[in-house]
């Protein structure tokens, strides 16, 4: 239901949809382009009860929500590039001790410190592979400051469903754009909560193996006393050099995500039906590339358009129907071509797979677009 | 959870209107076109969607903000043709001129800007006025705003004095609103000018 219009930026929907979410704690170092979600959350979270706090740097940061998490806060950090690059130790410890985070980075141009004030989407990789180790989780990218806000909410939501961190990846231009949208009633929407063990602390196991591969997980000081580590461990969190419990611990990690795409994965297609032509594109360029494909229709081209909106894990699968249908492919990237290589490995039979790129900052424009379509012809 | 966004069409100008307010880091410039959007996307009820470019620098350095105003679905956030510029030091005028449109109108501040490029121009003591007459040069981006809207209305004046006072810090509501005043003044001067 339309509530009241708000002018808001896609930095502050962020934050308004995190404490929409739920998210009680905020720890993080300032950095251009995502200050504004701190900023933001500074205010907004002493007034419901939420606690927040500016830490040394981003590794304390990322040390300090997966604190208040295991302790049974819904918790996020939000940061850009360089900040990213310290986090991804402790996103690691997440992923492999199975706590719930969201994590924020608002992309802006790198490497190192890069381009502060400009857009990229160079981290579209390093969200994939930032930590080392042979690890899954889940990435979301928002196109708008409307899905900004139901993005976070969706990210706290996986986060808390499959114990898992979870990045959501806006473009500065998304992160700093401000366009008018609608709140809805807060208790409207359909909000995950991690569950809580039922049986007496002596029978909990913190990482059993059940059959949907998500353990309940226990709030810290409320007499469940567990182990929690980076190392890899069996159910009761201890470590392990066994080979069949380092297979089911590294499995479970595996397939609780994977066995749950269907639950996970979500895409945007348009004019997929009749296409002989595919722009493949995410986050602010997508909206160039949107436009970029009504013109190219309105010139009785055939061009549809496809849009992972969970990037991590990929949604091959929706790719897969769509692209098998069509003769060329065009993959718009603001970054020297990262998403390109998952669509060749969607698409075996070599067809024709273009990329179309822009890396100097700005934001790729519907006319590059078109252009670079209209040249390969 | 998906809403449709209700744009109620008023006598609107075309579809798009493109504005950029351009200058040096510091003056407000962002400000101003988070004002210019909102007045145009919650108090008119069109669509209006802002950007804003600008340094690592926290003052000086070329800043620039930008606004869409439409009647349609805004997909790329970027203006491409330029209806109004604002433009209050040389750097940007030299810089931005060209992205108007052969009917589009340049606004400069005529104490910042010598030298006008052979575009629809306007100059007008923006600075000074802030300076003098309002008594804070910090309102240039208010004052600014006032002669753009009353010259243009891209929004309407109601619109962006609420707006204003939405957006300004607590306290300085009387001060900006004199200074929208002394814009929408100027703006009169003109228009009464071209009328003769």
């Amino acid at each position: 239901m339309p509530e009241k219009a708000i002018l808001m930026q896609g930095n502050e929907a962020c934050a308004e949809g995190a404490i929409a979410a739920g998210c009680r704690f905020f720890a993080g170092y300032p950095i251009t382009p995502s200050t504004e979600i701190a900023e933001s959350l500074s205010e907004k979270l002493p007034s419901v009860g939420g606690k927040f706090i500016q830490m040394e740097d981003e590794i304390g940061s990322i040390g300090a929500v997966l604190g208040a998490s295991v302790a049974g806060l819904k918790a996020m950090t939000a940061t850009s590039g360089p900040g990213f690059s310290l986090m991804q130790e402790g996103i690691g410890f997440a992923c492999m001790a199975e706590i719930p985070a969201v994590i924020i980075n608002v992309m802006r141009g790198g490497p190192s410190t890069g381009l502060p004030t400009k857009t990229s989407q160079g981290d579209i990789m390093q969200a994939r592979w930032g930590t080392h180790g042979d690890h899954f989780l889940i990435a979301l990218i928002p196109e708008s400051v409307k899905e900004s806000f139901y993005l976070t909410i969706k990210a706290f939501n996986l986060s808390e469903k499959y114990r898992v961190p979870v990045i959501l990846l806006l473009d500065e231009a998304i992160g700093h754009m401000r366009e008018k949208i609608f709140l809805p009633e807060y208790s409207d929407l359909l909000l995950e909560n991690r569950v809580i063990p039922m049986l007496p602390p002596q029978w909990y196991k913190p990482y059993e193996v059940t059959p949907d591969f998500i353990t309940p997980m226990a709030p810290f000081g409320t007499g469940y006393r567990y182990n929690i580590t980076g190392l890899t461990h069996d159910e009761m969190g201890f470590p392990t050099s066994k080979e069949n419990e380092i297979v089911a611990n590294m499995n479970k990690l595996r397939d609780k995500i994977l066995r749950s795409a269907g639950d996970i994965v979500d895409h945007e297609a348009l004019y997929t039906d009749d296409a002989n032509t595919l722009v493949i594109a995410y986050g602010s360029g997508s909206r160039s590339a949107k436009e970029a494909v009504e013109y190219l229709r309105s010139r009785r081209r055939k061009v549809g358009f496809f849009r992972p909106i969970t990037i991590w894990p990929f949604p091959e699968k929706e790719l897969a129907q769509i692209i098998k249908k069509v003769d060329q492919v065009f993959v718009v990237e603001m970054n020297q071509g990262q998403i390109i290589d998952v669509v060749r490995k969607v698409e075996c039979f070599h067809k024709k797979i273009f990329g179309i790129n822009r890396y100097d900052g700005e934001m790729i424009t519907p006319n590059q677009i078109i252009s670079k379509i209209r040249e390969a012809r | 959870m998906n809403q449709k966004q209700k744009s109620k069409t008023t006598k609107q100008p075309p579809q798009k209107t493109e504005i950029r307010l351009s200058g040096s880091g510091g003056q407000g410039l962002i400000l101003a076109g988070i004002i210019l959007a909102e007045a145009a996307a919650i108090y008119d009820g069109v669509n209006a969607i802002q950007t804003q470019s600008y340094g690592p620098e926290a003052r000086g350095g070329a800043s620039k903000s930008e606004v869409i105003i439409s009647t349609n679905e805004i997909l790329y956030p970027k203006t491409t043709r330029l209806d109004y510029l604002l433009a209050l030091n040389q750097e940007s005028c030299d810089k931005y001129a060209r992205d108007l449109k052969e009917k589009g109108l340049l606004i400069v501040d005529s104490g910042a800007v010598e030298h006008v490029p052979p575009v629809h121009s306007i100059r007008l003591p923006l600075v000074k006025t802030a300076r003098e007459k309002v008594g804070r040069v910090m309102t240039t981006n208010i004052v600014s705003l006032g002669a753009l809207v009353g010259i243009s209305h891209i929004v309407s004046p109601k619109s962006l004095e609420k707006a204003v006072l939405s957006r300004v810090p607590k306290g300085t509501e009387q001060l900006n609103l004199k200074a929208l005043k002394l814009g929408f003044e100027m703006a009169e001067e003109i228009r009464e000018r071209f009328e003769d």
